[in-house]
């Protein structure tokens, strides 16, 4: 992950007295393999000056990173306070069809006449919500799977590694759509199928095909800690394969993971509500940024801008966590230029 | 044999097994399906002897690996079977429609490959600047932004046209221009002594930016282009201008979408290089830092700019499912997603056998074209 043979250069370079470059080799050390084995006990005082870099970390950050956090954080809140904020029900025809803005309806009704502002906000909850699942299961088996193939090598390395390969050559959004036929005709053979069945395929699809891009960075990360000498010396006492991957692995591939998880949430949820545009995604009357934009398309050729709230919304949350990300990476690579 | 020869060749190997090996998935996803495939053709009505007729008329009582073999032998010589739905040939549907994705996808290279690479030469010449802090920003929410965000942007800027909100939103960006324009003339030093031009640039846009939000406000009509239609109405008639003309949107969102990260990649390949010791070497001989870039630094980033050019394009394959649904363009795209919609397996099998084979091959040329690029494999020892 980080070229160590690099850091010493650039921290003297950036900072002002031996304290700092102290404080900065511990953020780089967050990624960096030749860190101490997470088991031994940590004293104290560097638990201290962990915290004390991360605030410091915090002061010093861009204002790129600032606007990233407090969007994330409003997104959040709004999430989960959803009810608190909509003045209507998330499936509640209240109106006309595309009543233009006024005092009862800030933002206009869509094209049931539903109230647009509470569904952009219930939507947060929705749309965040399946693409945070999707990225969480997403992580766990591309991670749990990188790991293996990294710890044992050899032929479970080989197959898993092949296998990826394979299915990371076919675009993941055309590969989506195929699964997608497939399993959305089994689902229509059902008598009565509910409607978050189809969600649920969707999720799953979607995190087998992203988990592929987590196993690949996951493994590539574990291989440079597994030739560790803590990591042999686990092995020596004993160890099983759980508890290396659980004590020795997962504590020293977590900055990265942590960034990755951004990325890959931004992926995942930018596909998801790509399908959802197309139709294919999240299914009505489910209130989801993608199919609010698609619902109301027709605006736009009337010059409205209605259809850009829900894509803003989407938009608006990637950059945010793009720019947290951003500011990670930057921080954990040794802020080398 | 010369290195080059046969580590392309070794790729090349690799690339048609992959290929192989996706046909197969791609294949086995009808497998999976629910039912027969006679029966859902011919529908429920029809009786059980013209279903087995018809099943032993598709082939569809050979075993699975004759079926495959089949129907991959039919799909290289451009025969993909029959549509579910609509019970016509695949190949009849696919034809013109084929051409069209093409059309679009070669006109958003043609306008995104220079455009990135040049603005990334810019960047990391002029790094740690504003300039390079904006180029930053702006790359970075456009990675970010779905394509139909992009899409629908474009269509109330320069398709329905004014006023609406936007139209401000053209004038703080307006402002901003201006703003870093006559700060960067006030202390020139940071935008480097050799290149005044990029801020005057910079300000004369933002001028036009501000202008054109106050003739806009007043006059819709004159500002803002209109001309460009929000549906790509093309036919096989339509003449190579309009055609021009009626692409020209869905071909822009492409290249916003696509030209960030190609920029990004470039402006990390070359930064990556000004650290090794002939850059200094270079420099310390007195050379100006565009001479730098240019003739030593970009023969070695060379391959990873290659590289993450057909990345891209490949990538655009993808964007184009998305952009096709926007501007109603009649490509395989759109067909896909239609087909998806109808459940007609067969259909979505074609498709994304042939963006598969694009993306593949589309890959296997950057590996080949890295390879061959690479200065240290072009002159062995």
């Amino acid at each position: 992950m980080t070229d160590t043979t690099n850091e010493p250069t650039t921290i003297i370079h950036r900072s002002a007295n031996a304290h700092e470059a102290q404080e900065i080799d511990d953020i780089v050390a967050m990624a960096d393999p030749t860190a101490a084995s997470a088991d031994a006990a940590a004293p104290r005082v560097e638990q201290e000056s962990r915290w004390k870099t991360l605030s410091r970390a915090f002061r010093t950050a861009p204002l790129t990173a600032w606007f990233g956090m407090i969007t994330i954080a409003i997104y959040i809140i709004v999430a989960l306070f959803a009810p608190l904020f909509a003045p209507f029900g998330e499936r509640e025809i209240i109106g006309a069809q595309f009543e233009e803005p006024n005092a009862t309806y800030m933002l206009g009704t869509d094209n049931l006449g539903r109230d647009m502002l509470s569904r952009l906000i219930y939507a947060a909850r929705n749309t965040v919500g399946i693409a945070l699942l999707t990225t969480f299961i997403s992580f766990m088996l591309g991670g749990f799977l990188g790991m293996l193939a990294a710890t044992f090598g050899g032929w479970v390395d080989q197959i898993l590694s092949r296998i990826i390969d394979v299915l990371m050559s076919i675009p993941s959004l055309i590969f989506a759509l195929l699964a997608l036929t497939v399993a959305n005709t089994w689902i229509g053979r059902m008598d009565n199928p509910s409607p978050w069945l189809y969600t649920a395929a969707l999720i799953v699809i979607m995190a087998v095909l992203d988990s592929t891009r987590v196993f690949r960075l996951t493994r590539a990360v574990a291989m440079n800690i597994v030739v560790m000498d803590y990591v042999e010396a686990a092995r020596l006492r004993g160890e099983g394969l759980w508890y290396i991957i659980r004590r020795e692995i997962l504590p020293n591939a977590s900055a990265p993971l942590i960034a990755e998880f951004g990325l890959r949430f931004c992926f995942v949820f930018l596909t998801i509500s790509a399908l959802s545009f197309l139709g294919l995604g999240v299914q009505p009357p489910t209130a989801d940024w993608g199919s609010m934009v698609r619902d109301n398309a027709t605006l736009i050729s009337f010059g409205v801008a209605v259809p850009l709230y829900p894509a803003g919304a989407i938009a608006l949350l990637t950059v945010a966590v793009n720019f947290v990300v951003d500011w990670m990476l930057h921080r954990s690579s040794g802020l080398k230029d | 044999m010369h290195p080059i020869a046969s580590m392309a060749l070794k790729r090349l190997g690799l690339g048609l097994l992959t290929l192989l090996v996706v046909s197969i998935i791609i294949f086995s996803a009808v497998e999976m399906l629910p039912g027969d495939l006679a029966q859902e053709i011919l529908g429920q009505s029809a009786t059980p002897e013209t279903v087995a007729a018809f099943r032993k008329e598709l082939g569809l009582d050979k075993p699975p690996v004759e079926r495959y073999f089949d129907w991959l032998g039919g799909a290289v010589q451009g025969d993909f079977g029959k549509s579910l739905a609509s019970k016509r040939e695949i190949s009849d549907l696919m034809s013109t429609r084929l051409g069209n994705t093409l059309f679009l996808a070669s006109f958003a290279a043609i306008l995104a490959v220079p455009i990135s690479i040049v603005l990334g030469l810019l960047a990391a010449l002029y790094r740690n600047t504003w300039f390079d802090r904006m180029i930053n920003v702006l790359t970075l929410s456009s990675i970010s932004f779905p394509e139909f965000f992009v899409a629908y942007i474009l269509i109330l800027m320069l398709a329905v046209g004014y006023p609406f909100g936007l139209i401000w939103v053209l004038g703080l960006i307006g402002i901003w221009f201006l703003m870093e324009g006559i700060g960067s003339f006030r202390d020139g030093r940071k935008i480097g002594k050799t290149f005044p031009v990029v801020p005057a640039i910079f300000a004369l846009i933002g001028a036009a930016f501000i202008a054109n939000v106050f003739i806009g406000y007043w006059k819709p009509q004159l500002a803002g282009v209109t001309a460009f239609p929000s549906i790509s109405n093309i036919s096989p008639g339509t003449s190579f201008g309009e055609r021009l003309e009626r692409s020209f949107l869905p071909a822009l969102t492409l290249t916003l979408v696509v030209t960030a990260h190609m920029m990004r990649m470039t402006r990390a390949a070359i930064i990556n290089l000004l650290a090794s010791p002939y850059i200094e070497m270079a420099r310390l001989k007195g050379m100006s830092p565009m001479r730098v870039i240019v003739t030593h630094a970009l023969p070695n980033a060379l391959a990873p700019i290659i590289n993450v050019v057909a990345i891209n394009l490949a990538y655009l394959i993808t964007g184009v499912v998305v952009v096709e649904v926007v501007f109603v363009y009649p490509g395989v795209g759109q067909l896909m997603v239609d087909s998806v919609t109808k459940r007609d397996v067969t259909v979505v099998q074609a498709c994304c056998l042939i963006f598969a084979a694009t993306y593949i091959l589309l890959n296997l040329l950057a590996d080949i074209l890295a390879i061959a690029t690479n200065p240290r494999l072009l002159h062995p020892k």
